[in-house]
């Protein structure tokens, strides 16, 4: 054992703990998260989608199915850093307890970031395993889509993190998904082309970081190479950053004063 | 060299003042008892020493380490075992032992061997594979206690550990603590329960306001601070007291009143024993004087919230 280790690992015992817990109760969390998701693309695609053209040579199903991944990684990613977080930080006082060791509250914080985004890799996995076996996704590029998930998953945990530094209590948690989440998710490309927005919704939608996870994902599971694939990667990737930088600031605020 | 030194720390919270000064130092091996009523800074003061807050100034070294700049490797070597159980409730006793030992950086292979030990040490051989939310209060203790030797530490910072905890479970947890010493462990306790510091305590200071106000071994500050006797005169409600009090007051050095009750304390108790064994309507109680006496002298009867 060595300090440098701990300096340089110390998320992941953070991380362990959360797995160990998720593992007693792995089974109903994977059915969860998935059925939910499935019910909604199943039944807007192929009732909706019979009504509709394909879209960019698309069949409507397929281009829900690709969204569907996004909005669902995203949805596992912000929950687990908002309630899963608040309730160990909050409620249960298991930060406390682990700030008590020689860990420190970066490794807490980065161990609670890269645990949301493990959430969200095994919920975006399990639907692309849905729909690939559906036959929604073309060709092997689609295994791309995993790394891609782990992405856009830290870019929402980091954010939520934020969220959850300065939240009084669960109800505060709402506003997050009024104010933030549902209404991204309806510019982001997840349901429609954006080009079905005015221009300057549409450009706004471009921006938010669920449009980056969508944009590398969709041609990904079509079997195509996304256009500007670096800039999507490097969007989401400081995205995680500052948002962990300013969580991590806030969190330190609310527990070390 | 000390296990702990803490020196002319401050620490403030907007206006006040929660630690306001305030300078000790715990030898290897004893058992050092921070005393003093509700919001005297005490909670404050440990997160200081632990490296959890900032200091405004001040210095503070913990097992040769300075605070807060190299708290992460001061804390490798200690035990905390804080004043609210924060076990993990989806955890079992040995999965809460183990999961803690990890953030030691500790191997699971030598995590999983001391875990026996830990847990008889706890008294809870049998409850490996409990659930948290299946033991008492005293047990949650006991394994919060385990839980902070799984490194084996040089230094247990222990806050309030048996605050409401029934007798049985106190004085198991007495008896555990009473063994760390032995095994040359340094403990810091903060408690409320005056004696607890006085069977436990090598050396103890009392503080309020953040500042300290007396240091000692628990017999020194009863010798110093207070008369050996007290008589507590109680009245059995028919309003004798205040005469009683009034009459017989020079026959204590100090005469203290708390609603029914009268503290009389003497350097000899003989002539006002006699003359309460001549009163009908009181109560009375001869005793040596103690540390709660000290306490109250220094810190007030009124209450703190």
């Amino acid at each position: 054992m060595s300090v440098s280790l701990l300096a340089t690992a110390g998320w992941f015992p953070v991380w362990q703990r959360n797995f160990l817990v998720w593992r007693k109760l792995a089974l109903p969390s994977i059915l969860g998260n998935l059925a939910d998701p499935m019910i909604y693309m199943l039944g807007l695609g192929y009732g909706l989608g019979a009504m509709l053209p394909s879209i960019d040579g698309q069949p409507y199903i397929a281009f829900l199915a690709a969204g569907t991944v996004c909005a669902s990684t995203m949805n596992a990613a912000t929950f687990e850093a908002l309630y899963s977080s608040f309730s160990r930080m909050h409620v249960q006082k298991t930060w406390d307890a682990i700030l008590n060791t020689p860990l420190g509250l970066a490794d807490v914080v980065a161990g609670e970031l890269v645990w949301a985004a493990t959430k969200s890799l095994f919920s975006g996995a399990a639907i692309l395993l849905v729909i690939t076996v559906m036959g929604l996704t073309s060709g092997p590029l689609a295994l791309w889509a995993l790394p891609a998930i782990v992405l856009t998953g830290l870019a929402f945990a980091a954010l939520g993190l934020i969220w959850n530094a300065l939240a009084p209590s669960y109800d505060f948690f709402m506003y997050y998904f009024t104010l933030f989440i549902t209404p991204m998710t309806l510019i982001s490309g997840v349901f429609f082309p954006t080009d079905q927005l005015p221009g300057w919704l549409a450009f706004v939608g471009q921006c938010l970081p669920l449009a980056q996870g969508v944009a590398l994902i969709r041609p990904l599971l079509a079997g195509q190479v996304p256009a500007d694939a670096l800039l999507h990667v490097g969007v989401l990737l400081a995205t995680a950053a500052v948002a962990f930088a300013i969580a991590l600031r806030l969190t330190r605020r609310r527990l070390l004063k | 060299m000390a296990a702990l030194s803490v020196d002319s720390l401050r620490k403030a919270y907007g206006d006040s003042e929660v630690v306001a000064g305030l300078s000790f130092a715990v030898q290897p091996g004893t058992c050092f008892g921070l005393l003093g009523p509700n919001g005297a800074g005490k909670t404050t003061t440990l997160r200081l020493c632990l490296g959890l807050t900032a200091p405004d100034a001040g210095r503070i070294t913990l097992g040769g380490h300075a605070i807060p700049q190299d708290a992460q490797a001061a804390r490798a070597r200690a035990g905390v075992v804080p004043q609210f159980d924060n076990l993990d409730p989806d955890f079992t006793c040995a999965e809460n032992l183990l999961v803690f030992g990890r953030y030691f950086g500790l191997p699971d292979a030598e995590i999983r061997a001391r875990i026996p030990q830990l847990l008889e040490f706890a008294s809870l051989s049998g409850k490996a594979d409990a659930r948290i939310a299946t033991l008492s209060g005293g047990m949650k203790r006991r394994l919060t206690l385990a839980r902070a030797l799984v490194a084996n530490p040089d230094i247990v910072f222990l806050d309030e550990p048996t605050t409401g905890l029934d007798p049985q479970a106190r004085h198991l947890i007495w008896e555990r603590l009473k063994q760390l010493k032995a095994a040359g462990k340094t403990l810091i306790l903060t408690t409320h329960f005056m004696d607890e510091a006085e069977r436990l305590c090598d050396t103890l200071i009392v503080v309020d306001h953040g500042r300290k106000i007396a240091e000692g071994s628990p017999r020194e500050l009863i010798a110093t601070h207070i008369e050996p006797q007290v008589v507590e005169v109680f009245d059995e409600s028919c309003g004798r007291l205040p005469g009683f009090v009034e009459n017989h007051r020079q026959l204590a050095e100090r005469v203290e009143a708390s609603g029914e009750t009268a503290f009389f304390y003497c350097r000899d108790a003989a002539p006002l024993l006699a003359a309460l064994a001549d009163e009908d309507g009181l109560r009375y109680m001869h005793r040596a004087a103690n540390l709660e006496d000290v306490f109250i002298k220094l810190t007030g009867r009124e209450l703190r919230d």
